[in-house]
């Protein structure tokens, strides 16, 4: 399997490292509900059958964050962006 | 040696794909045969009439060769001598050397007489769920008892027992196409597409390319079918685009075109040359696939179907026309399908009497084939009842068209029920095969994996026309998905042929038994009994008989046992469908997926800079993680370790001692926002520390846990370094990139591990200030107004080599911890130990370093387990009421707030002269040992030279307001029970005043 580095290409599986669900966002310390907001971010995943946006970490190359649009249930991929840009575009990965 | 006189007795005269000119000699269980380059094991037997080649798993029945390829049941052997004997091997895919040594498994004492074979006659007794029925009770004898005794009577091959002497490598490669199956599908797809310009590999695992046009009369082109192979294989060879992999299997597909793949180097040479690896495993990225795997033909279950003698009629073929070996002197054909006549007909042709052929189907149905037999005697509606003989066929009984009983002698029986495209691969990711009513078999499903195609003969198109025009259509798609351009080959002439067959998959008028699965010993009456006892799903009925669970995988028996189970329950073979096909396609040793990752080699070994310096000065070694530490210095005359440790240890707290520290993560950040950034990630503010000075920082995992310990040191103000703990470098990396990367992307900060750029190392000990004057540049001022403790710079050493110098302390101990760029270790280290000479500077290993930081109450792995919390190790203060950071939230839950968590503390005996032992238990004075009275554990412990008697920390309930109190340290492991006394973790210094001299 591999998968599409925005930096490096189509890379081995191999160099990755997976993290999980990249749509859950770090809540405010500040909230008042942040006790019950960080449990869910902490401990709280959907666990979908079918498209999933993941994070994954290129250990073994460019050492990026990316989020990978994948099928759970035949692992095709379709497509990739650095984490970073994933949080101002949720959801246009395979675009 | 007295088989070498009556040489290959059943070898023709003419024909075939062997070089008679090449005669290689071989034993089997000692006998000496001859064969020529070209056979396989299994044919070179057969050319010298030996047909007991085995005995089954069960019944210990006499068994002969049944295939001619990889579906091969029967003939499994022990092939090759000493370290290099390998159990299990298919003699029908063994290519036979000079030299070969073979040996027969599952018998004793030997193959003619096997004592085991008694078994054969409790055969009622045995039958399916024998083993679940019988060896219930008690349950307590199973693993004892039951178990070895039934491994030893139904074994199969012994292991060698010793080291494999030879390599084995892994290999990558990337193409345009895969081809699996060098038969006319594979071929003419390869040329088609390698004509065009594309990458392609195409494997077969034969030693010879051609698939069945090895062991068929078909011509391609007005010429031979094989000479046609031999020539496209020839020319994909010479192709610059193309890799031609002979004898490599895939035998698995994965993911988004990855392809494994087994090549057998040099397994085909009594022993590999020492520039090659015995097998190769290809990882295969394949942006299209094409499976030319072919098809197997499968048996019909009669009675004493399995006596030696009793072959697949393709494999009759194959041995006739390929390897020019009659397998017996007189044959009964019994085919249900018109392919199966072919073999009549090439029997004939090479001079074998045919004593009949027996087709259960009506005279109408049989197709063209009939004009090639001639005058042979033909009984339509017809089917074979029953063998006679033992260990050969002698005889056959068959019922004719009126129901009669008639027997005919002979020594063969070709058997075919038809043909079983080889769709493994296409299921390997879950694709469900699909009946075809037609050809009466599975055929690949819609759900391809993505960008395969099935072709040919393992896409149910048996004709040759069929194979290369599917071959060349495939190419033609794929040229085309890719825009490859175009490829201008003709289909070249060949037989087009109908498939006809009516499906007939055992007879029910046997008596005798009659075996599906000849690997495991499982008959039609097995699979009635499953079905009986309600296991009627295929997966029920696989595990409860065992059937398709041997090394051949039931890649003869599994169709037709599902077919018989449909019948028996009234379903429709569609409908009952198959088990699941999982890699790997064919046996892999583990070998081969070892590679070269073996004993040393299995991991990376990481070497400090100072090693071979350590290696000069006598060092012990440890493995600590991926890293070699020297574990302590020996001295002359030294007889303990602890001698070596308790010297180097003291030499610290009295003089001066240095340790190669390089080991410890090292993480360089820049950016305008890197102290704000390490404020989030770091449980204190490191924002405010100031250029040249160094902080103690803990970071936590999001959960409120501790995850890592280190230091920061500011070297300017959008500049740090830290440090983490050795185990940690690599996971605090990938945190804090996480961080940056995904929390805080706004933030401008940057960073590099700069673990493997640094040599660092701690020079401790009251001396520790003269012998870094003698090695730090004169201009720079590192006295204790000028740089003071925690503090940090950057300076030059040894007259300009750049440097850092830090004035942190692992060991309790004043001292110093100093950086230079990792080619210059070695040298640093040598000028330390020069430098040091005059105040008797010692170097210390691991075993010293943790005493000392034992001492102190410094904190390693043992107490950062992932399971303790700030306030755990006593440091509930560090984590800053002034800001938020990782982990902060969470570690406010209630439970990691308790008043009675498990707190850091320290343990002495009360009798200094009894040793701790980390993994001990605290338990109340007098309370048993229960998990219930469990007050903590002790985690870290050693012998304190300095205090003169061992000293432990560990955790335990309410630990800093119990300092004074006594517990008892129980280690039932151990058997220990010592009285403790709870005291403060520091037990050296614990004011600090010596690091701040």
């Amino acid at each position: 399997m591999r998968l599409p580095c925005p930096y490096c290409g189509e890379r081995d599986i191999s160099e990755f490292v997976y993290r999980g669900d990249a749509t859950v966002k770090r809540p405010d310390a500040d909230d008042p509900d942040a006790a019950r907001a960080f449990h869910e971010f902490v401990h709280l995943r959907t666990n979908p059958a079918g498209w999933h946006f993941e994070h994954w970490y290129h250990e073994s190359g460019c050492r990026a964050w990316i989020v990978v649009e994948r099928n759970t249930l035949t692992h095709a991929v379709r497509g990739a962006v650095a984490a970073s840009a994933f949080r101002r575009k949720v959801g246009e990965v395979g675009a | 040696m007295s088989g070498g006189k009556s040489a290959q007795s059943n070898r023709l005269s003419s024909g075939g794909l062997i070089e008679r000119d090449i005669t290689l000699s071989f034993t089997f269980d000692g006998r000496r045969y001859r064969g020529h380059q070209g056979d396989t094991l299994a044919s070179a037997l057969l050319a010298n009439s030996v047909r007991l080649v085995g005995r089954s798993f069960k019944y210990h029945r006499p068994r002969g060769v049944f295939g001619a390829g990889p579906e091969e049941p029967n003939a499994l052997m022990e092939i090759g001598v000493g370290a290099r004997r390998d159990p299990n091997t298919r003699a029908t895919v063994a290519e036979l050397y000079d030299g070969l040594t073979a040996r027969s498994q599952n018998r004793f004492p030997s193959l003619a007489f096997d004592l085991m074979a008694v078994n054969d006659r409790f055969a009622a007794f045995l039958g399916a769920g024998f083993y679940y029925k019988t060896f219930m009770w008690p349950a307590a004898f199973w693993e004892k008892l039951y178990e070895p005794l039934i491994r030893r009577a139904a074994g199969l091959g012994r292991l060698a027992g010793k080291p494999d002497p030879d390599s084995y490598e892994k290999a990558w490669a990337h193409c345009d196409l895969l081809v699996i199956g060098a038969g006319p599908a594979g071929l003419q797809a390869a040329l088609v597409a390698a004509r065009a310009g594309a990458r392609v590999i195409l494997a077969d695992e034969d030693f010879r390319p051609g698939g069945r046009l090895n062991a068929e009369r078909a011509e391609i082109a007005r010429i031979p079918g094989h000479e046609w192979a031999e020539r496209v294989a020839g020319d994909l060879a010479g192709m610059k685009n193309v890799r031609l992999l002979t004898r490599t299997t895939v035998f698995a597909a994965y993911d988004g075109g990855d392809y494994a793949a087994l090549e057998k180097v040099s397994d085909h040479l009594a022993s590999p040359p020492a520039h090659l690896p015995r097998q190769r495993l290809w990882r295969i990225q394949a942006k299209r696939t094409i499976l030319a795997a072919g098809a197997i033909e499968r048996p019909i279950a009669f009675g004493n179907n399995d006596r030696p003698g009793v072959m697949l009629a393709s494999a009759v073929r194959s041995y006739v026309n390929r390897h020019a070996v009659a397998p017996g002197k007189s044959a009964i054909v019994f085919t249900n399908n018109d392919d199966g006549w072919r073999t009549a007909r090439d029997l004939i042709a090479a001079g074998v009497d045919v004593e009949a052929i027996i087709d259960p189907r009506a005279s109408e149905e049989v197709g063209i084939v009939r004009e090639m037999t001639g005058d042979t005697p033909v009984f339509t509606r017809a089917r074979v009842t029953d063998v006679k003989g033992v260990r050969s066929v002698e005889s056959v009984e068959f019922l004719n068209a009126n129901g009669r009983t008639v027997r005919l002698d002979a020594d063969i029986v070709a058997v075919s029920g038809g043909w079983n495209p080889l769709v493994h691969l296409t299921c390997h990711r879950r694709n469900n095969p699909v009946w075809n009513e037609r050809i009466a078999a599975f055929v690949p499903g819609a759900e391809m994996p993505s960008g395969m195609i099935a072709v040919g003969a393992a896409n149910g198109a048996f004709s040759t026309h069929g194979a290369l025009a599917q071959g060349t259509e495939a190419a033609m798609r794929v040229l085309n998905d890719l825009s490859l351009g175009q490829s201008q080959i003709a289909i070249p002439d060949s037989e087009d042929a109908p498939y006809s067959i009516s499906p007939f998959w055992h007879v029910a008028e046997s008596k005798a038994r009659a075996f599906v699965d000849l690997q495991n010993d499982v008959s039609v009456k097995d699979i009635a009994i499953s079905e009986r006892e309600g296991f009627r799903s295929v997966e029920h009925m696989k595990r409860y008989t065992t059937l398709g669970m041997a090394t051949d995988q039931g890649k003869t028996s599994n169709v037709p046992a599902l077919a018989i189970m449909a019948e028996l329950t009234g379903k429709s073979i569609a409908e009952t469908g198959t088990t699941v096909f999982r890699p790997p396609y064919t046996p892999v040793a583990l070998s081969a997926f070892a590679g070269r990752a073996r004993g040393k080699e299995y991991r990376p070994l990481r070497l400090t800079p100072s090693h071979d310096w350590a290696v000069e000065q006598g060092a012990s070694f440890v493995e600590a993680g991926l890293w070699l530490r020297p574990e302590w210095f020996a001295l002359k005359g030294e007889k303990t370790w602890r001698q070596s440790v308790d010297r180097e240890a003291l030499a610290v707290r009295k003089s001066v001692g240095f340790c190669d520290v390089s080991t410890l993560g090292k993480i360089d950040i820049k950016g305008r926002d890197a102290g704000l950034f390490l404020d989030r990630v770091y449980t204190n503010m490191m924002s405010t520390l100031p250029v040249g000075r160094v902080r103690y920082g803990l970071m936590l995992r999001e959960d409120g846990f501790v995850m890592d310990d280190g230091t920061a040191a500011r070297l300017g103000e959008n500049h740090f370094v830290i440090t983490t703990t050795t185990a940690n470098a690599g996971k605090v990396m990938e945190h804090l990139d996480y961080c940056s990367q995904v929390h805080w992307p706004e933030l401008d900060v940057h960073m590099v591990s700069v673990t493997d750029r640094w040599a660092q190392f701690a020079v401790a000990g009251p001396s520790s200030r003269e012998v870094l004057r003698k090695i730090v540049d004169e201009e720079f001022d590192i006295s204790n107004e000028a740089f003071p403790f925690m503090a940090c710079a950057a300076l030059t050493v040894c007259g300009g080599v750049e440097a850092r110098l830090f004035r942190i302390s692992f060991s309790g101990e004043f001292a110093y911890e100093i950086a230079v760029p990792a080619s210059y270790g070695d040298a640093l280290a040598r000028a330390i130990a020069q430098a040091g000479k005059q105040f008797s500077i010692v170097p210390y290993g691991l075993e010293a370093l943790n005493i000392l930081r034992l001492e102190k109450g410094h904190l390693t792995g043992n107490e950062l387990n992932g399971q303790t919390t700030a306030g755990d190790l006593g440091m509930a203060r560090m984590i800053s009421p002034r800001k938020d950071c990782i982990g902060k939230v969470m570690s406010q839950r209630p439970a990691l707030q308790a008043e009675d968590r498990m707190v850091l503390a320290g343990f002495k005996a009360v009798n200094a002269a009894e040793e701790l032992t980390a993994g001990a238990h605290f338990i109340g004075l007098g309370e048993e040992a229960s998990t219930g009275n469990d007050q903590g554990w002790m985690t870290s412990v050693g012998w304190s030279p300095t205090f003169g008697h061992s000293i432990g920390i560990g955790f335990i309930r309410r630990g800093p307001s119990r300092h004074g109190e006594r517990v008892r340290a129980v280690d039932l492991v151990r058997g220990k029970d010592i009285e403790v006394e709870i005291c403060s973790p520091h037990f050296i210094d614990p004011q600090g005043e010596r690091l701040r001299a």
